[in-house]
């Protein structure tokens, strides 16, 4: 309760927490606002904004309907980079901290494998990947969080490293409790808030990469996505603007939004470097 | 120093070998007959065909083997055949590389420059302004920055080229020919330039920051030290360190970004290329790209890596 | 001549260098006081060495950052004036105040190897200062830079001048530091805590160069430390702060010899002698731990291109401890001691010796063998805000131990109420986090937590060192209690010879990983037979004070 009161008074926090509820709300109200598929032609072509009352958004090149499109993309946006951060935190976590902790050849042979996929251009990695195995909800989260897990691997390992060989660390193997007993209890546990804030700011990534691939093609061709309806209008961009105006406006307001909470989680779950600022 | 060019040459051409690999296992994992992949649409419907790149590639043959002839491919840079565009892989990128290179670099050396001029001017009225900026462009996606300033520079106020890399048909040469490519690229360059300066900024704000707070620095001040020498010579040749670094590790997310800017732009590099391939599900080329990309972020990284050895005398460069 | 210039000017001896007349700082709303120094006046002439002393939070580095104009923004002077030669430093402007530092003040700070630019030559870093007050053309101030590098006792000036800073060791930049403050020839030098960061030896040479410096050339200086053997060492005067209040202040033979407020006394009181305490009979003790022959060598990482450099950090290392006995291992940094220390719980695994509590030996057992095992020997730690894990209450930490060993929950817990006791804390505490406490009082919990094992042998890595000396000695007192009521056998690993002086019933010294010398502690002191011993006893601070006990009431033995 402390904590969420300390969220709330970081205020640029509160603004991307309220985006975030907006956005939230719109995943779980689009089905029931607008049970029809986003991808039903439900009028004419082209409609600017407010030309009809029905589409405050317009319509894009097929008569669909751009506030459905919106509103449905918010679901698909949350789910995609929920999932494949969930999935990166499950390959970096783990191998981070093993490497951190036991060192020496473990740790050598952990970072050159993470060196090799962060040297590997993620985004044309990530387009392979979902070319490749075809684009499905499935590949495009398998894709993000392979791309993905390098930088967590690096935070937790350093984290561990450093906590490692804390004297309370030590203290703790002198009790005589054993090596997982040690990382889960007396490591991990301190390196949760950095975890936290960088799973926040690797959400906010993954949303970016899910509409980068769609903007190409790569989407998965059942589900209507921000990145898919923003590549669709670019062809007829000075005709009717609103088509990939909106969906990239929805997108960076739920981007910011993560970065803005990111940086207030940071804050907040760090009181003591919030006290020094 | 030689010794140190040379082991850094090592480990990027290890590195370059387990890509390589990484690539080989790529087209095996894709579902369905390995030859149907790699000749992609185009040869989809013909036995025959199908039945000469088997033979061709030693389809038939153990995968270690298989692996081996790739390898050796990879070594005498043959990295396939597009049969959709009916020429070598090598030939179509070659053709392509040198555009992807001047947007990439010009992207790099601006972010850079404007990052480090912005953050140098942290605390100022400007702080608050770049640090808005930066957080614009982190959340907003490139692809969407690129068509917006497309609509308003070069749309509506028609101020430089939509899309392209040289005007045709205008039969320029020598520095006329620059001239107007250097036009087209301001657009590109600008929209993947900007992105990373926003990166750049904020770390470079957030070490001096932490610099500035170093034990050095007081004792600089204590020398009776100009405020502008101290944050010259003390903070900024100190914070920049590991900003070079990261701008290193970044350097895999230009290559990315610039297939989404040459994509938006039609500008004629590797990026471009990927995107057709994508269309055409050409995977011979697009997995050539790949690979010629990663070879490209190794090659940024071991360029960061010399430029670090010398501003850092920390780093034991004859040992 | 101008007016405004005090008459006094033409004789030095009644005009100060430096005088701070009723100075009071505000500290920022949230802090624990309102006032970082309260109505402080100081006078300090040309010459002359001015000890101000107080533990940590009594202001003493405020007072020094005030002078040179460096105060944190959030703390500002409300009162009171600086003067330096007779101008109010206060009243300056930002950029008058700049022309100061430097030309007539200059600051030696506590952290040599931290307070010089690491991407910055030497000579750059000295040249700067002459560069910063205009003076000299560049051949001139690179002269000056090589003069001044010979000056502070470095050898090889050229060499040196190109050298970077990670290139020195800690004395050396130390005495980089003081070149830089000597470049513009100041009439005040202000050095916070120069030597705490030191080595003993090192420490010695360093305040010999500093008070050679201000004879040579006249130069006042304002020495902040929280040591009272180094102010018995250079003080002409001191100057005692207790919570941003001089609560006295006088000649240094007066505040030390007879001083008068409480505060000073008990300050005095606690700064262990090296006069070590009637000795123990320990003759029919049996042998509770016994280490032979160990051995430990560090390996630097081996590339393709390098060989591994090798550091021997415990060569043959033999001795044993008898219940109720402590033993001493003194050493300066890299001697090794630490390493010797952690071998001992296996923290690192020693390449070769025997190890064996009471008649168990532990060096060939396998980690899962070992683990039961471990609730015989136990270790306190040197920083105790390091040594406790921040997410757990202080009775989870104290409880820990018996819990992994197999002992009940609910069991442990009453357990560790009882050693909350034992230590001096309040049952209340079992429920408190570690940063709700001091570090004397953390360093309570950590002993609570390695005593919950009811272990033989104690290992206690510089438990003191990073508090303050009035809770070190209370801490000292609690080790030598408990020592006495449960019969530990203890190794006290510490740099510090008085500390060790006062607790050790015997003592070996370390140097470069071996054991040079291992002596009964009072034979030791009378009667040192290594060299090395010799040149660490020379070199305590306040060496011959300390001897007889700096201090009042004590009788001069010789």
């Amino acid at each position: 309760m402390a904590f969420l009161l300390r969220l709330v008074r970081h205020r640029s926090s509160a603004v991307g927490l309220l985006v975030l509820t907006l956005v939230l709300a719109a995943a779980i109200l689009a089905p029931i606002l607008y049970p029809q598929s986003p991808w039903r032609m439900v009028g004419r072509s082209f409609l600017e904004p407010y030309a009809m009352q029905r589409f405050p958004l317009g319509t894009d090149a097929l008569g669909r309907d751009v506030l459905s499109g919106l509103l449905h993309g918010a679901s698909v946006s949350l789910m995609i980079g929920f999932v494949s951060t969930l999935a990166a935190l499950v390959i970096g976590v783990p191998l981070g901290a093993v490497a951190g902790y036991l060192g020496g050849r473990v740790d050598d042979l952990a970072m050159r494998f993470t060196e090799l996929f962060q040297t590997i251009p993620s985004f044309a990695l990530a387009i392979v990947i979902v070319a490749i195995l075809q684009p499905s909800i499935y590949s495009i989260v398998l894709a993000i969080a392979l791309v993905s897990w390098p930088p967590v691997t690096r935070l937790v390992r350093g984290e561990v490293m450093s906590l490692r060989s804390r004297d309370y660390v030590q203290a703790a193997i002198t009790l005589g409790q054993t090596t997982p007993r040690i990382i889960l209890g007396q490591v991990l546990p301190n390196t949760i808030v950095p975890i936290i804030v960088m799973g926040s700011l690797m959400i906010a990534t993954a949303i970016l990469l899910e509409s980068s691939l769609s903007f190409l093609g790569l989407g998965d061709p059942n589900l209507m996505t921000w990145g898919y309806m923003v590549g669709a209008g670019r062809t007829r961009l000075i005709e009717a603007w609103w088509i990939s105006f909106f969906p990239g406006i929805a997108i960076f307001l739920t981007v910011l939004a993560l970065n803005l909470v990111g940086e207030g989680l940071s804050d907040a779950l760090n009181p003591r470097l919030a006290r020094e600022r | 120093m030689i010794r140190f060019l040379l082991s850094r040459l090592l480990k990027g051409a290890l590195v370059l070998f387990l890509i390589a690999i990484i690539n080989f296992l790529l087209i095996r994992a894709a579902p369905g007959d390995p030859a149907t992949v790699m000749a992609g649409e185009a040869g989809a419907a013909d036995a025959v065909f199908l039945e000469q790149l088997r033979a061709r590639f030693g389809l038939d043959r153990p995968l270690w083997e298989q692996l081996f002839l790739y390898l050796k491919g990879i070594a005498t840079l043959d990295l396939g055949f597009s049969y959709r565009q009916n020429q070598t892989v090598a030939s179509l990128i070659g053709d392509r590389l040198p555009a992807t290179l001047l947007l990439t670099g010009t992207a790099f050396a601006v972010s850079l420059v404007l990052g480090i001029l912005a953050a140098r001017r942290v605390g100022r009225w400007s702080d608050t302004a770049i640090t808005t900026a930066a957080l614009f462009f982190y959340a907003t996606p490139l692809f969407w920055i690129a068509l917006m300033s497309q609509i308003v520079f070069a749309l509506k106020l028609g101020v430089v080229p939509n899309v392209g890399y040289e005007t045709i048909g205008a039969g320029h040469s020598g520095l006329w020919r620059a001239l107007d490519i250097a036009h087209h690229l301001v657009l590109p360059a600008m929209t993947l330039g900007l992105f990373f300066t926003a990166i750049y900024a904020r770390m470079m704000r957030a070490s001096m920051l932490e610099v500035a707070s170093f034990d050095y620095v007081r004792t600089a001040r204590a020398k009776g030290v100009a405020p502008g020498i101290v944050t010259r010579r003390h903070i900024a040749r100190n914070a920049i360190l590991p900003v070079v670094t990261l701008a290193g590790l970044q350097a895999g997310q230009i290559v990315g970004g610039a297939v989404l800017t040459e994509t938006v732009f039609a500008w004629p590099g590797i990026g471009r290329l990927m995107f057709e391939a994508l269309a055409q599900r050409d995977y011979q080329v697009l997995l050539g790209v790949f690979f010629v990309s990663s070879a490209m972020v190794v090659l940024f990284n071991l360029v960061t890596d010399i430029v670090y050895s010398f501003v850092d005398p920390r780093i034991e460069v004859g040992a | 001549m101008d007016s405004t210039i005090p008459p006094a000017l033409g004789s030095p001896a009644s005009h100060p260098v430096l005088s701070i007349d009723g100075l009071s700082l505000a500290l920022p709303m949230a802090g624990d006081r309102a006032l970082a120094i309260k109505g402080l006046s100081l006078t300090l002439a040309a010459g002359e060495t001015l000890c101000v002393v107080g533990e940590s939070g009594s202001g003493k580095s405020m007072t020094a950052l005030a002078v040179m104009g460096l105060l944190p923004r959030a703390v500002k002077p409300t009162a009171g004036v600086i003067r330096l030669m007779g101008r109010d430093l206060l009243q300056l402007s930002e950029t008058q105040m700049r022309e100061v530092r430097g030309r007539d003040v200059s600051m030696i700070f506590q952290e040599p190897m931290t307070s010089l630019n690491p991407v910055m030559r030497v000579c750059d870093q000295i040249e700067e200062t002459f560069a910063a007050h205009d003076v000299l053309d560049r051949t001139q101030r690179r002269a000056g830079a090589l003069e001044l590098i010979a000056e502070v006792g470095l050898p090889d000036p050229p060499s040196i001048a190109r050298a970077y800073p990670h290139e020195l060791s800690g004395g050396q930049r130390q005495r980089v530091m003081i070149a830089i403050a000597l470049a513009m020839e100041p009439k005040l030098i202000i050095a916070d805590e120069p030597t705490t960061a030191l080595d003993v030896t090192t420490q010695a040479q360093i305040l010999k160069l500093l008070d050679a410096l201000r004879r040579k050339h006249g130069t006042a200086v304002l020495f902040i430390t929280h040591d009272f053997g180094v102010v018995s060492e250079i003080a002409d005067k001191v100057a005692v702060l207790q919570h941003g209040i001089c609560v006295e202040h006088g000649t240094a033979s007066e505040v030390l010899r007879n001083p008068q407020h409480d505060y000073t006394r008990r300050l005095l009181a606690a700064v262990p002698s090296l006069e070590p305490p009637p000795a123990k009979d320990l003759s029919r003790a049996e042998v509770a731990f016994e280490v032979t022959g160990l051995n430990k060598v560090y390996r630097g990482r081996r590339t393709f291109f390098r060989r591994g450099r090798e550091v021997r950090a415990a060569e043959d290392v033999t001795f044993f401890i008898k219940r109720g006995e402590t033993l001493g291992l003194v050493g300066e940094s890299g001697s090794g001691k630490s390493t010797v220390s952690r071998c001992l719980l296996r923290l690192v695994e020693p390449d070769a010796g025997s190890i064996r509590i009471g008649k168990v030996a532990i060096e060939g057992l396998s980690p899962s063998q070992f683990r039961p095992l471990r609730r015989c020997i136990q270790m306190v730690f040197q920083d105790p805000f390091a040594s406790l894990n921040p997410r757990h209450t202080v009775g989870h930490i104290i409880s820990e131990g018996p819990i992994a060993q197999g002992v009940p929950r609910a069991e442990a817990l009453g357990e560790a109420k009882r050693l909350l006791h034992l230590v001096g804390l309040r049952p209340e505490a079992m429920e408190r986090y570690p940063h709700e406490f001091s570090g004397g009082q953390r360093q309570r919990v950590g002993i609570a937590r390695a005593l919950a094992l009811e272990p033989d042998v104690l290992v206690a890595d510089e438990p003191v060192s990073a508090l303050d000396v009035s809770v070190q000695a209370q801490v000292l007192a609690l080790l030598q209690d408990l020592q006495k009521r449960l019969g530990l056998a203890i190794l006290f690993v510490t740099h510090d010879l008085r500390v060790a002086a006062q607790m050790c019933d015997r003592i070996a010294v370390m140097q470069r990983g071996r054991i040079v010398e291992l002596q009964a502690t009072h034979s030791l002191f009378k009667q040192p037979q290594h060299a090395y011993t010799r040149a660490l006893l020379a070199a305590v601070p306040g060496g011959q004070d300390a001897r007889r006990k700096i201090g009042p009431n004590t009788d001069p033995l010789d």
